[in-house]
């Protein structure tokens, strides 16, 4: 037997005085898994094994957390407004005064990195919460009633947003509606539900059969309750990989959105309209595009990261019988 | 003293498969029937039926009344708020019928705020803990927000008791509640059950495919195979004059004290096909489908 990944945490009520608390699940080499009681101090000791063995996934918590940091306290942290002109200083290399340099209206590129990652983790959060309540619904739906219902939902409406591709289907979206924040962020939702629609409905599937839901069916429990008190806490921790996994790709998705000009109007600094002012500068300053490709790369990965150490923290068996 | 449960020439069955043939038994206030069958039998179903867990899955002809109303012919959310306030279960699995990801105390209290949402937090919690005690947990205060991979097999089946009991329902279905037991265990499990039943004054069908079981708890005793009622009589009169040939081939295959220790253990052999025979009552209140000339 051995320990290979660390089980749900659904309420922190574990401390100090009281021994039992949090569980993990453990699997054995026959691939039995069962729960484990842990105390407070094996908690943590275990949280510590976990991210020594987990190296990137520490990188990627510690660069989400600098951006996170840096997104919310942006007015502090920039060394100037991201949006002051200062031509004398057009497409300047870093130096003392513009540390990574400044673009071709003499914007200080920090500056505008620090402010863009205030609009790229808004937009990702944002597109995957609302993704995340829409899948959910309608995955619930198709998942607990099945039948004709199921049908629709499943072959018509999720097959028919599968078959367009996220991002064109956003493009159209904002192309109609024309750019801005909210509607950026609904352009990225209608192509981004269908993912956890279908992982909920597929887990819906497997947990409305087990017979605790019968049993709560058994006391009375409307479909509502059964749903919310009774199936959703057992499928959550597929869902939280997928979150952290689609936070990336919501990242790019406003990102290349920007690069298209069909983000944020400016001048609120965003990483893909960075990118798309410093195109005809790619030789003279690249800089210019380095710095905000960077911020780009850094956040996607870092995402990543995350979402591949949760899949082995949540469930050890998925990698393996995916094959990875 | 009037009926609480009255199946009526209840038949249902799973597109082809008829899975319980022309059933009719009743129970009567405060009395428990032990429903006795093999694997297949049609006991569960049957179980499931009455509370209208089955709904989308069965055609169903015949009628249920369960004080008085018809159950088949409620509507669904009436359905809703009978089951589990008057019509209780006690599930078979106590591994599987508990949320492994809910403390049970919460579980217990789903009960309580289901049907009456508008009771206070501390009120639920003093029902749930009150429940608890009943079916004797130790310590229901500390551990109300345990998980139940903590519990033992005999506590989790004490567990779904509680969550059965706490609305006080005057149903009790008890599906197979100590299969998944050690024997000592079980023998616990049938002395609260027992003990319950006279202090709360529970009506309870006892599902079992174990004779020995259902006698230690049942008033009446009823024999199923293969979805036909096959005996209905009082428990002494299964057991004294079994009239069916199956009941007494279920009787005999459990060891007494006269079994030689060297015979081997007996097997049921039994082949029979009842289907045409009539239930008829043989004795006072004693039915069997068997032959005439018996």
């Amino acid at each position: 037997m051995s320990f290979s990944g660390w089980g749900l945490v659904y309420r922190s009520q574990w401390n100090r005085e009281k021994t039992e608390g949090a569980f993990i699940s453990i699997v054995d080499s026959q691939g039995n898994s069962r729960y484990e009681t842990l105390n407070y101090l094996q908690m943590h000791y275990f949280l510590r094994q976990q991210l020594k063995t987990q190296p990137l996934a520490a990188l990627g918590l510690c660069l989400i957390g600098t951006f996170l940091l840096a997104g919310a306290f942006a007015p502090w942290i920039s060394p100037s407004n991201p949006s002051a002109i200062d031509l004398p200083h057009r497409l300047a290399a870093p130096s003392a005064m513009h540390w990574l340099g400044a673009d071709e209206l003499g914007r200080d590129i920090f500056s505008r990195l620090i402010y863009g990652a205030r609009l790229s983790l808004t937009v990702a959060f944002s597109v995957v919460a609302c993704s995340l309540v829409l899948g959910t619904t309608i995955g619930g739906i198709a998942g607990l009633y099945g039948g004709v219902l199921d049908m629709m939902l499943n072959v018509l409406v999720m097959n028919a947003f599968l078959s367009l591709p996220g991002i064109l289907l956003a493009i159209s979206f904002v192309a109609f509606l024309g750019p801005g924040l909210i509607n950026l962020i609904l352009a990225l939702s209608i192509g981004g539900w269908v993912g956890y629609a279908r992982l909920v409905r597929a887990q819906v599937l497997a947990v409305r059969e087990r017979e605790f839901v019968e049993a709560a069916r058994a006391l009375g429990a409307s479909d509502l309750r059964i749903f919310f008190r009774h199936i959703l806490p057992n499928i959550v921790q597929p869902l939280i990989v997928q979150s952290a996994i689609g936070m990336a790709g919501a990242v790019l998705a406003e990102a290349t959105l920007s690069f298209l000009g069909l983000g944020v109007p400016p001048p609120t600094p965003s990483w893909g309209a960075m990118l798309n002012d410093a195109r005809s500068h790619l030789f003279d300053a690249p800089h210019l595009v380095i710095f905000p490709a960077l911020a780009v790369m850094f956040c996607v990965l870092a995402f990543n990261f995350i979402g591949d150490a949760l899949r082995d923290y949540l469930d050890p068996r998925t990698r393996m019988s995916v094959g990875l | 003293m009037a009926a609480l449960l009255e199946i009526n020439r209840l038949t249902m069955r799973f597109s082809a498969t008829e899975v319980v043939h022309d059933l009719s038994l009743a129970i009567e206030e405060r009395t428990t029937l032990g429903l006795v069958g093999e694997s297949g039998s049609g006991k569960s179903v049957t179980a499931l039926a009455i509370t209208r867990l089955l709904d989308h899955r069965a055609q169903m002809t015949g009628a249920i009344r369960y004080a008085g109303q018809d159950l088949l012919s409620l509507d669904s959310e009436a359905m809703r708020r009978l089951r589990g306030k008057e019509i209780a279960m006690v599930f078979q699995e106590p591994m599987t019928a508990l949320n492994p990801v809910m403390p049970i105390g919460e579980q217990i209290a789903e009960a309580v705020r289901v049907h009456h949402p508008e009771q206070s937090r501390k009120a639920v919690r003093d029902a749930v803990i009150e429940a608890m005690h009943a079916v004797a947990l130790p310590e229901p205060a500390r551990r109300y927000n345990d998980y139940p991979h903590q519990f033992s097999g005999g506590q989790r089946q004490r567990i779904l008791i509680a969550m059965a009991i706490v609305n006080r329902p005057r149903l009790l279905i008890a599906d197979e509640p100590t299969t998944a037991l050690d024997v000592t265990v079980q023998r616990q499990i049938l002395e609260l059950l027992a003990d319950l039943k006279e202090r709360f004054g529970l009506t309870m069908l006892f599902i079992s495919h174990d004779l020995a079981v259902v006698s230690q708890v049942s008033d009446r005793v009823a024999v199923m195979r293969r979805g036909l009622l096959l005996e209905e009589a009082s428990r002494a009169a299964i057991f004294r004059t079994p009239m069916h040939a199956y009941t007494r081939a279920l009787l005999g295959a459990a060891p007494t004290m006269e079994t030689p220790l060297d015979s081997p253990l007996a097997t049921l052999d039994f082949r029979g096909d009842d289907a045409r025979i009539p239930l008829r009552e043989m004795a006072d209140g004693h039915w069997a489908r068997v032959a005439e000339t018996v």
